[in-house]
């Protein structure tokens, strides 16, 4: 009964729409989302494909800029303390959808309310740099140990753990937006329905419908509301990657945020204008147990990195554009220079296998003594191409490796718990820096520190890096500590992520970045 | 229905004799049937290629060739249905997901046959408290979904693929079940059930030596259709990465794979969907041949 | 008869009740939970939304709140779409699941026993060969393989619908769903009525009222069908719960809003809540068409009486 009436009043729209469009056309952006979003609420935001959405809805203090590095967002400007501890933000005049200003205060309730332990956010450790913010998570103190406080309506003031180069970056994070506190305490958890949510970025959420698609139209109370080009986006969710190459071809959709990467050859024949490939801030890797037989030998860890031959994998096996790692932390990446790479990089693979075989010998495995092990991997086309590869460049290596393919949540929780020998992992940075992936390895990292490499030399460095404020000098520590972990090899870096996307070219002002990051407020279509 | 008129314990090598000229008229009847024929024929080609795969191919079936990935069939380097996105050949791959999918579905059909028959028949012979008793838990099962059962199973017991086989079989017994019991019911009032009573035969006895072979008609027939469903069923697994481990593989992983490329690779899926579709058909002549042999009402 | 149905109906609390118990153990025997995923949590943020769905409490007790929460209606939280309610989800897609449902089993039903009958009518003939045949493959070969096919050849090729989607449901976008899934019901409906049609057309009955001058066609419709359709009748009960409750594939790769899709990534993501939901729905739908069936065999068939 009520979705017939639903549907008559769509179609009343549709045709109003339809009568008075002609005149002066709504620009529509039409987006094939990989994923159905979580939520849109930004506490509750953990997948890349929730944060699209929210991204487009509200402006975190600093706020991804055309190119997706981080630019004024929400912030008009700040200071910086000497000490690199002390950050204190001028809010912008700027007001949420509902005419309300936003606030230093909207902040600092939106932080306390992510840390806040019974919100019960998955992302919300990403504030822990924060003083006082692990406190608060964890339940030692209460909201008001958070150092983060409104001097006025206007100024916030942050006091962080110690220097951290990555703080404005991580600001552009769905973790550190604001909330509108006026709504979320007139409605609780349902302050995000169409009728209710108000925002303060350039788009509104109008619809949700789950399966299909979130609708999200102008906000015209966005303070840079005549900049914005298109009127309405739409993000459908499809989980399935052929489906959008599909609907990108039928022209039903104008950008497709994946692709079907097993159709790539084609796709460069036939498609090669909408095609975009560009280096993406992650890493692929696969992940020793290092503190148990037979990965507590480094010698055993090497040999078996070592026998991977990457350029196959990304020339052969993927295709994609992606290029063979050598090291943890992909290049470009911020405040870093370049990475330390494995020390067989650049020598011809048939040397580096023979070294190999003599690592695997000197470690006592050979023929009469076959290195057996199981390789671990969550579901997913491309894991299993590329350890079907692997597992037969170990087999040259006389290493039997058994592979054992299990759906993503037993994976990771395996993988938490130390239930496997080797195992597919990836990572991609949450902020531009280097910090963001060499902490993976670290001791205090806990159970995310998959290999339990446990060195404490690397940990020491990460310390000593932590806490020094010259930008070259932490870089120059950093770079040291990943010497350590390419020594060690606790994890073999095998490529480095791109992302791949298919973009209409009607599509304007999309420019290919590494944060992956395409605000739809930069963008505009062709008529 | 295929039951021996009054024979009863003490006549029972010569119940075994009328019982073996029944099946033996059955039997003429199905080979009078030519798609049942054909099917045969069909069948066991596919399972002698099967198990003699590594002799019809210069190719292992896990040998991967770098520099011929996804090749279109290919004569001259014996690619005769080309190679997968690994590069590795298709043909080999296929026999040996035969291993598997053929494996899969008797197998699992075994496990139904063997619990759906026995739970089927006590409930029928039985009757009474106990026969509402496992009829009850047979209709719970049968409300649970399906998917979840299986998925569920699948999650717990992913490792081993003879648990696969298990699993599939323990979802897959419930309608056997019913039907042996509906058949049981009918023929536990005749003669020859009453007369191995009277002489003080044992239930179980009953049961093994007199009730479910004569009930072995329907069920051969729920047989053949039950191979092809849990082929189907594994190749759906598959489609969900819940099916068997890296480097074996199944028909439904070969179909799965290919269904993603059939625009540009349509070689990796119509060759084992070609496969996979020969054997549901046989599968299927087989049962209706079957059933039309041994039930004499219909011809 | 009503009392029948009453006292049927009255049977299914405590079967649902031994549903919920299975599923809800079943699904907690699952290794992973439904936050583990490629970013690890660190254990105390894991600790405090485990304690915000109360999730950290003995299961025994768990097992207690979610039945004295389903007494009063509360499906609970989703713990993967987190904006959404269980029982918001299930209303939400429901109606295209059940709509695309039941138009595949109508469609299979009305072209189903058309080619089964007429099959059965030629029996061993040209005509009942390839009818069967063609119904063979539907079953042969998967949806998963179907689906993009359909949306490959009128999405793309021939340019004639729309690839997938849902359009707000217009009727464009449902039809390939629709035929989609209804292929394999018109294969089994085919070979069900093609069986018990050729035993029928054998029987007394169809042969007295042939005997009695009646016209062939109003033989086959007034009287052989009647008697045919019962196994079609028994059949149509579970496959209706099985079709209007959705499919995985094709709701994933059509795009279409339904609640298909909750039963294997419900299940995958460890979506607790969500997976009770369905296995819920799915019970009761299943229960009460069954039910239905066993009334429409006293209505089609004078010799069963339920008192």
């Amino acid at each position: 009964m009520l979705l017939k009436n639903f549907k008559r009043v769509a179609l009343g729209v549709g045709l109003a729409v339809a009568l008075t469009g002609t005149a002066q056309a709504e620009k529509v952006l039409r987006v094939g989302n990989d994923g159905e979003p979580q939520s849109m609420d930004p506490h509750y935001i953990s997948t890349v494909q929730t944060s699209r959405i929210s991204d487009d809805m509200t402006l975190g203090l600093l706020t991804y800029g055309q190119d997706g590095e981080p630019i004024a967002g929400a912030a008009e400007s700040w200071t910086i303390s000497e000490d690199g501890k002390t950050y204190t933000f001028k809010i912008r005049d700027h007001m949420w959808s509902d005419g309300t200003p936003v606030t230093a205060h909207d902040f600092v309730y939106a932080w306390q309310r992510i840390l806040k332990p019974d919100t019960g956010a998955e992302y919300a450790s990403l504030l822990y740099i924060i003083e006082g913010a692990e406190d608060v998570n964890t339940g030692k103190g209460g909201p008001e140990v958070l150092a983060a406080e409104a001097v006025d309506d206007k100024t916030l003031r942050v006091q962080l753990t110690a220097a951290a180069p990555y703080f404005l970056a991580q600001l552009t994070h769905q973790t550190a937006f604001p909330v509108p506190r006026h709504m979320v305490e007139k409605h609780g958890r349902d302050w995000t329905k169409p009728e209710n949510i108000v925002v303060n970025g350039p788009y509104k959420l109008v619809n949700w419908t789950p399966n299909v698609s979130t609708e999200l139209v102008k906000n015209d109370k966005f303070y840079d509301a005549e900049n914005v080009a298109i009127d309405r986006v739409i993000y459908y969710s499809m989980e399935d990657r052929t489906a959008i190459q599909k609907r990108f071809r039928a022209g039903e959709i104008d950008v497709g945020r994946d692709i079907a990467s097993e159709q790539i050859d084609w796709l460069r024949e036939n498609m090669a204008d909408s095609l975009r490939i560009a280096p993406y801030a992650g890493i692929y890797y696969y992940v020793f147990r290092s503190d148990t037989e037979p990965f507590n030998d480094v010698r055993v860890r090497k040999a078996l990195s070592m026998a991977i031959n990457r350029e196959v994998i990304t020339d052969k096996v993927l295709r994609t554009g992606e290029l063979p790692a050598y090291s943890f932390v992909p290049p470009g990446t911020g405040n870093y220079g370049e990475p330390q790479y494995a020390d067989w990089k650049g020598e011809p693979y048939g040397e580096v296998f023979e070294k190999a075989k003599g690592l695997l010998a000197e470690a006592g495995y050979g023929p009469d003594k076959p290195l057996k092990v199981t390789l671990r991997y969550n579901t997913s086309e491309n894991h299993k191409r590329i350890a079907v590869a692997v597992q037969s460049m170990w087999k040259k290596l006389g290493v039997n490796a058994e592979l054992f393919n299990t759906d993503g949540k037993i994976h990771y929780s395996d993988l938490k718990q130390g239930d496997f020998q080797v195992a597919r992992a990836g990572w991609i940075a949450d902020y531009n820096d280097a910090q963001n992936f060499l902490f993976l390895l670290e001791t205090k990292t806990g159970p995310i520190n998959y290999s339990k490499f446990g060195s404490e030399k690397f940990d020491g460095l990460m310390a000593e890096a932590g806490a020094v404020v010259d930008l070259g000098q932490r870089a120059k520590i950093l770079g040291e500590a990943e010497a350590v972990a390419m020594e060690g090899q606790p994890i073999a870096p095998i490529y480095y992520y791109v992302s791949k996307q298919l973009v209409s070219p009607n599509v304007v002002g999309w420019v290919d970045n590494a944060p992956d990051r395409h605000v739809t407020r930069f963008l505009d279509l062709k008529q | 229905m295929i039951h021996t008129t009054a024979a009863s314990d003490a006549l029972a090598p010569m119940e075994e004799l009328e019982g073996r000229s029944l099946w033996q008229d059955a039997r003429i009847r199905l080979f009078r049937n030519k798609a049942a024929v054909a099917s045969m024929v069909v069948l066991g080609v596919i399972a002698v290629m099967a198990l003699f795969a590594p002799l019809l191919s210069p190719h292992p079936f896990d040998e991967i060739y770098w520099d011929r990935i996804q090749q279109p069939p290919d004569y001259a380097n014996a690619h005769w249905f080309g190679t997968d996105g690994n590069g590795r050949d298709m043909f080999i791959r296929i026999l040996y997901g035969a291993r598997v999918s053929l494996a899969v579905g008797l197998l699992a059909t075994t496990v139904s046959l063997v619990i759906g028959v026995t739970y089927g028949a006590v409930a029928g012979f039985v009757g009474g408290r106990t026969d509402n008793v496992m009829m009850r838990i047979v209709d719970v099962m049968y409300s649970l979904p399906f998917m979840f059962f299986v998925i569920m199973l699948m999650v717990v017991f992913g490792r081993n693929i003879f648990l696969i086989f298990v699993a599939l079989g323990a979802v897959e017994w419930l309608t056997m079940a019913r039907i042996v019991r509906g058949q049981t019911i009918s023929i536990k009032r005749k003669e020859f059930i009453e007369a191995a009573r009277a002489g003080g035969v044992s239930n179980f006895k009953i049961i093994f030596r007199h009730v479910i072979p004569n009930v072995l008609g329907p069920v051969i027939v729920y047989m053949t259709l039950t191979v092809p469903q849990v082929i189907l069923t594994e190749s759906f697994l598959s489609f969900l990465g819940l099916g068997v481990q890296e480097p074996l593989t199944s028909w439904g992983v070969l179909i799965a794979e290919g269904a993603k490329v059939m625009e540009p690779a349509p070689w990796m899926l119509i060759y084992p969907a070609i496969f996979l579709a020969l054997t549901l058909f046989a599968f299927n002549f087989i049962g209706d041949g079957l059933r039309d042999a041994l039930d004499p009402k219909d011809r | 008869m009503l009392s029948y149905a009453l006292r049927r109906l009255i049977t299914t609390i405590p079967t649902l009740f031994v549903i919920i118990t299975v599923a809800f153990f079943m699904m907690r025997l699952a290794p992973g939970g439904p936050f583990d995923s490629d970013r690890a949590l660190p254990p105390e943020i894991e600790k405090n939304i485990m304690a915000a769905y109360d999730l950290d409490k003995p299961l025994v007790e768990q097992y207690f709140l979610y039945l004295g929460r389903i007494l009063t209606a509360d499906f609970g939280p989703s713990l993967k779409i987190r904006d959404f309610s269980v029982g918001e989800l299930i209303l939400s897609g429901a109606p295209a699941s059940m709509q695309l449902g039941l138009s595949a089993i109508v469609l299979a039903l009305v072209i189903g026993v058309s080619l089964g009958t007429l099959a059965a009518l030629r029996q061993n003939t040209g005509a009942d060969f390839s009818i069967m045949t063609v119904s063979m493959i539907g079953i042969a070969v998967p949806n998963f393989v179907m689906a993009p096919f359909l949306s490959l050849v009128f999405g793309i090729y021939l340019n004639l619908l729309p690839t997938s989607g849902w359009g707000g449901g217009a009727l464009q976008y449902k039809i390939m769903p629709i035929i989609a899934l209804a292929l394999p019901q018109i294969a089994y409906v085919a070979r069900l009525t093609r069986g018990s049609m050729v035993e029928v057309l054998h029987s007394n009955y169809v042969r007295t009222a042939r005997a009695k001058g009646l016209r062939e066609q109003l033989v086959v419709v007034r009287h052989a069908l009647k008697g045919a359709i019962m196994p079609v009748v028994s059949y149509l009960g579970p496959a209706t719960a099985a079709v209007m409750t959705g499919s995985v594939v094709i709701e994933s790769i059509f795009g279409v809003p339904g609640i298909g899709t909750y039963f294997v990534n419900a299940a995958l993501n460890r979506d607790y809540p969500l997976v009770m939901g369905v296995v819920i729905i799915y019970a009761v739908l299943i229960m009460l068409l069954n039910l239905l069936v066993d009334l429409l065999y006293a209505v089609l068939d004078p010799k069963v009486r339920y008192v």
